[in-house]
């Protein structure tokens, strides 16, 4: 095969592997009964799991009084849990389907763990707006359905419509594209399985071949879905930021909020990733496709995104000053400096300052720093929510409706249990399919595979070949 | 055709290269190969087998168009035919504001139909059961395979020939059903 192969890159499989240890080192956590970090991590994710379900189910009985929320202060834990959510989304779908477009190699290591992120993120995300509104039982209403109120439409107008639609497409599409994604990876597990695993496995391998032409389609398929994808997950953030943006709330209603919105996202999300590939490659012994490389390049994005955001932070605070409009004045000196100004400072501090520590490569190798900076960037952004939506309002037009906020153990139990939901569903994830994209590994070994890479420098370092080098 | 036994005779190679050195070779031999199958896509395989591009953009842009008409025109019945109502003294009929769900539909209906069109084309979906040649081809073997219903024993000779000299590593055969 014609691979581009270039000796200055480093390695994206290590190893040496072939195309059959490949198989065998990514199915067979599947194939092995769980081990005790998995039996742990499961109770924990399902016991977090049970005190969300018991929270909700106490919100819905006795009705969003049981949450902190007042009249100044509208949106609390819980917009704040679901922008967090849905920006922690958008990385899977940016490695998938921005970095295929790209044609970034290495995404073939982690992308199949990020986009089940995303699809688990995404429904963590679209709980919060569904109990939000009080009466579940009457939810349908959120959809253009035929009614007998008049027959009174929804609005569609109205940016938290268009956030409905946004998210649900995002839901759908991500699902189908990571879907397809697996197809041919089922197909790997269901012909190494035996008896009632191979008939499962079979149910969900579609019944896949491996067939030339299958794959010209599935190949073709995949391209357009990321052509597609690219554009959607850039507008899914910009919509949740036309939420605020729309509005003529002081602080929330700038221009600047969509790429904003965006970046923050993307700088969430890859931070989730990394949480989860530091631990998934360790515990599935799956060191040689996501590798130092794999994590650098992660934290590269999470620089550079960071260093956006942070541009966009100090935008608003000039173009505050620089309005003259002291209503735009008052609300960020108030996010700075007001009652909840540690909010702004563990925002400031986690997000802008210290991913600057990734300029140095040392610190982008090393798995230690990359963990504990990828929990320091996740809290930066919940904070980021928070400082928007909470210290925003609270501090409206008028002095004397001024307020303040602090959840209560219901809001508190909530968000806690989306953790459950997430990591209940990741840890459940690893069990069933092959984490890292079989298919797509095999496909990339002979240009990123260090067998091959060494064979090619060794070949690049002949005195015959080094002239040719030279030009 | 569930009736009758489609017999295949098919090599399995260890390699992408051997294989499509090999796919080369049969098609200068106007070999008439039945199918390949391969554990990942092998680029450059396409011209080579002689399969014509695939239209499933051209199924999606249609589908995404149905999406765009369906979301603009729906919106468009409702706020000017249907129920007009008056949001923030904007016109009934503002584009503006329905241009972000227009584009979400777009989308979805474009995914929706072509992953469905995808399916169905190829004659896969959940429960189908597709007869495998071989396990290890969704591992690590490449495989050539020809139909040899109604083959001469000479035919089939040649076709083994074929196999030897081009390095297949296995040469098995199996009734279809």
């Amino acid at each position: 095969m014609s691979a581009v192969v270039s000796p200055i890159r480093e390695p994206l499989v290590t190893g040496g592997k072939s195309y059959h240890q490949i198989t065998e080192d990514i199915c067979s956590p599947t194939e092995r009964a769980p081990g005790k970090a998995w039996i742990l991590g499961f109770m924990v994710a399902s016991g977090l799991l049970a005190f969300g379900v018991f929270s909700i189910l106490w919100t819905i009985y006795f009705g969003i009084g049981t949450w902190n929320l007042n009249r100044t202060i509208g949106w609390g834990w819980d917009i704040t849990n679901f922008v967090w959510w849905v920006g922690i989304g958008h990385a899977g779908t940016l490695i998938s389907a921005i970095l295929l477009l790209f044609r970034q190699k290495w995404r073939t290591g982690v992308n199949r763990a990020a986009e089940a992120m995303t699809i688990f993120a995404v429904i963590c995300a679209a709980l919060f707006p569904g109990i939000h509104v009080g009466r579940i039982w009457v939810v349908f209403y959120f959809f253009p359905v035929p009614n007998t109120r008049g027959p009174l439409w929804v609005n569609f107008n109205s940016p938290l419509l268009w956030d409905l639609f946004a998210i649900s497409t995002y839901f759908t599409v991500s699902l189908l594209f990571w879907y397809t994604g697996l197809v041919p990876d089922f197909a790997t597990v269901r012909d190494r399985a035996k008896g009632f695993r191979k008939k499962i496995y079979n149910i969900l391998s579609f019944g896949w071949t491996g067939s030339a032409k299958h794959w010209q389609r599935w190949e073709s398929l995949s391209l357009i879905l990321a052509g597609l994808a690219t554009p959607l997950v850039l507008s899914v953030h910009t919509i949740v930021s036309f939420d605020f943006a729309t509005s003529v709330i002081p602080g929330w209603h700038t221009t600047i909020f969509p790429p904003y919105f965006v970046a923050g996202a993307i700088f969430s999300g890859f931070a989730m990733v990394q949480t989860l590939m530091i631990i998934t490659r360790k515990v599935l012994n799956l060191q040689d496709y996501i590798t130092i490389s794999h994590i650098e390049s992660m934290n590269k994005v999470i620089l550079l995104t960071g260093t956006m955001v942070g541009v966009a932070y100090l935008t608003e605070l000039f173009i505050a000053w620089y309005s003259g409009y002291i209503y735009e004045q008052f609300a960020f000196y108030n996010r700075a400096l007001g009652i909840y100004w540690w909010s702004y400072f563990a925002m400031m501090a986690c997000n802008v300052l210290s991913p600057q520590v990734f300029w140095s490569k040392k610190i982008r190798r090393s798995i230690t720093w990359t963990f504990v900076m990828s929990i320091f960037v996740n809290i930066g952004m919940w904070f980021e929510r928070f400082v928007i939506i909470a210290t925003t309002l609270a501090r409206d037009y008028l002095p004397s409706s001024w307020s303040y906020y602090t959840p209560t153990w219901v809001e508190v139990g909530i968000y806690l249990g989306t953790f459950g939901i997430f990591f209940t569903f990741y840890l459940l994830f690893t069990r069933v399919a092959p984490v890292v994209a079989i298919a797509e590994i095999k496909s990339i070994l002979k240009a990123g595979g260090d067998q091959y890479l060494e064979k090619h420098v060794e070949e690049a370092k002949k005195p015959e070949n080094l002239e040719e080098v030279s030009h | 055709m569930s009736n009758t036994n489609n017999e295949v005779l098919f090599g399995l190679y260890n390699d992408e290269v051997e294989l499509m050195s090999a796919v080369k070779e049969a098609k200068d031999q106007h070999l008439d190969i039945m199918d390949v199958y391969t554990p990942f896509p092998v680029h450059g395989l396409d011209p080579i087998l002689g399969l014509s591009e695939s239209r499933l953009h051209i199924a999606g842009f249609i589908y995404g168009m149905i999406g765009t008409t369906i979301a603009f025109g729906f919106m468009t019945w409702v706020f000017t035919r249907d129920w007009p109502i008056i949001f923030g003294g904007k016109p009934y009929f503002s584009v503006p504001s329905f241009i972000p769900i227009t584009f979400e539909l777009t989308v979805l209906f474009a995914c929706i139909g072509m992953v469905v069109t995808f399916y169905t084309i190829c004659g896969m979906g959940p429960g189908v059961n597709n007869e495998v040649l071989d396990e290890r081809i969704t591992d690590d073997k490449f495989c050539i395979a020809f139909a040899t219903d109604g083959m001469g024993d000479d035919e089939i000779e040649k076709l083994k020939g074929f196999f030897q000299s081009t390095g297949a590593d296995e040469v098995n055969s199996k009734s279809l059903n």
